[in-house]
């Protein structure tokens, strides 16, 4: 743990980030992309339940496998507490404020399945084993480098969407040209703290 | 056994239905672990693994899954194999696994797997899901190989490993962005290879209806 909490939280958001140069979550990153709105929706959603699922997996890991040593069952435990969880919080959410629920609510689900939430929780409570501060700061950054990523493409795509492409390009083929471009200038910024 | 459904069930996945190029699922591997050929078959290989066995066991217990807690219970399902293909993996390929560790373990929230589990495995009989596994995990590992070939070659010159003399290797910060543009370009070319096929079965459609037309009324005469 020698890099400052500043480091690892930039390097979460801009150098590498969760969609551009690590490549999860790009099913909802294609998906949900077409309109700004629904593009920043899906993005708030991704970084609270980034940020809870970590903070629940951190506690399960080193709580509970770490001292059973069932630590190999660290992929099913980490789905199931983030499956519960996305449940638990569309239950909570519809409840308790449905001002919220309607802003985020129909992204919950999806999120299950979003690859960035389990991949986040995997590399730093597993792979990285960073304390339970980082694991919280580094979950918030890289859904916040989510929600830039997806807005960006969603900004750009509202362009695209007007222009006169080739027919076999329209859709899905143009947005993956698209963020192609969006990765290459992101990539630039590994240079910063090299 | 039908054997025609058994074939459409097998051949479904490959062009028609392609999980990769036609339902755009499971995106994520498609670009991450694309780099070589070795690297885009062993990850077709682990998903196809996971399809089939998922797809079988979901199928077996379709009739003792309650309704309301299908997906967690599919959930378990499919990360039991998943821990399986790391387990092997870590034992006889440590150096693989190491590098394709963080999308071993993603395979559990592959969006084709819990897919073809909700929308095919949950309704059909086991033999029938086993070959939908069959036919969706070939699809997958034919177009991850194929965009593994074009992104091995432009990245490093070679082929499966192979140096091809002639062709410098390209490194840097190219090689990152090389999977978003050539899965995109691929797509392209399918979906203009598709609509070049459906135009001319159109035409010959449209040029035996009218033959068709006429032999019907000559036998009616």
């Amino acid at each position: 743990m020698t890099a400052s909490i500043v480091t690892v939280m930039f390097t979460a958001v801009i150098s590498q980030n969760i969609v551009l140069s690590q490549y999860q979550g790009i099913c909802p990153f294609l998906g949900v992309s077409k309109k700004m709105s629904s593009a920043a929706g899906m993005g708030f959603a991704v970084i609270f339940v980034m940020a809870l699922s970590s903070v629940f997996c951190w506690l399960v890991y080193n709580f509970v496998l770490l001292p059973l040593g069932i630590e190999f069952l660290y992929t099913m435990a980490f789905i199931l507490v983030i499956a519960s969880l996305v449940q638990l919080l569309e239950m909570i959410l519809k409840r308790f404020s449905p001002t919220l629920y309607s802003a985020l609510g129909v992204y919950l689900p999806l999120i299950t399945t979003n690859c960035a939430i389990l991949g986040t929780a995997n590399s730093a409570v597993v792979y990285s084993s960073y304390n339970f501060v980082y694991t919280f700061a580094v979950s918030v950054a890289t859904g916040v480098g989510f929600l830039l990523a997806i807005c960006l493409l969603a900004g750009v795509r509202m362009k695209t969407e007007r222009a006169d492409i080739p027919a076999c390009f329209k859709g899905f083929p143009i947005t993956l040209v698209t963020a192609a471009i969006m990765a290459l200038a992101f990539a630039g910024f590994a240079g910063i703290l090299a | 056994m039908n054997k025609r459904k058994m074939k459409e069930t097998l051949l479904g996945g490959l062009i028609r239905n392609n999980p990769t190029f036609v339902l755009v699922l499971g995106t994520c591997p498609t670009i991450a672990m694309t780099t070589t050929l070795f690297q885009a078959f062993a990850m077709g290989v682990a998903t196809t693994f996971v399809l089939i066995f998922s797809n079988l066991f979901v199928s077996l217990l379709r009739g003792l899954i309650p309704d309301r807690v299908r997906i967690p219970c599919y959930i378990v399902i499919i990360s039991t194999f998943v821990i399986i293909v790391q387990m092997v993996m870590q034992r006889f390929m440590p150096g693989l696994y190491s590098t394709m560790q963080a999308f071993i373990a993603l395979i559990v929230v592959n969006c084709i797997i819990l897919a073809r589990a909700e929308s095919y495995a949950s309704c059909n009989p086991p033999l029938y899901s086993a070959l939908d596994g069959v036919s969706m995990g070939l699809g997958f590992t034919a177009a991850l190989c194929l965009i593994g070939v074009v992104r091995e070659f432009l990245a490093g010159g070679s082929f499966a490993g192979m140096k091809i003399p002639g062709f410098p290797a390209m490194d840097g910060v190219g090689a990152s962005a090389f999977g978003f543009i050539v899965f995109g370009c691929m797509m392209a070319l399918f979906n203009f290879a598709m609509q070049k096929l459906r135009e001319r079965r159109e035409r010959m459609e449209a040029s035996v209806l009218p033959l068709a037309g006429g032999a019907a009324e000559e036998v009616a005469e």
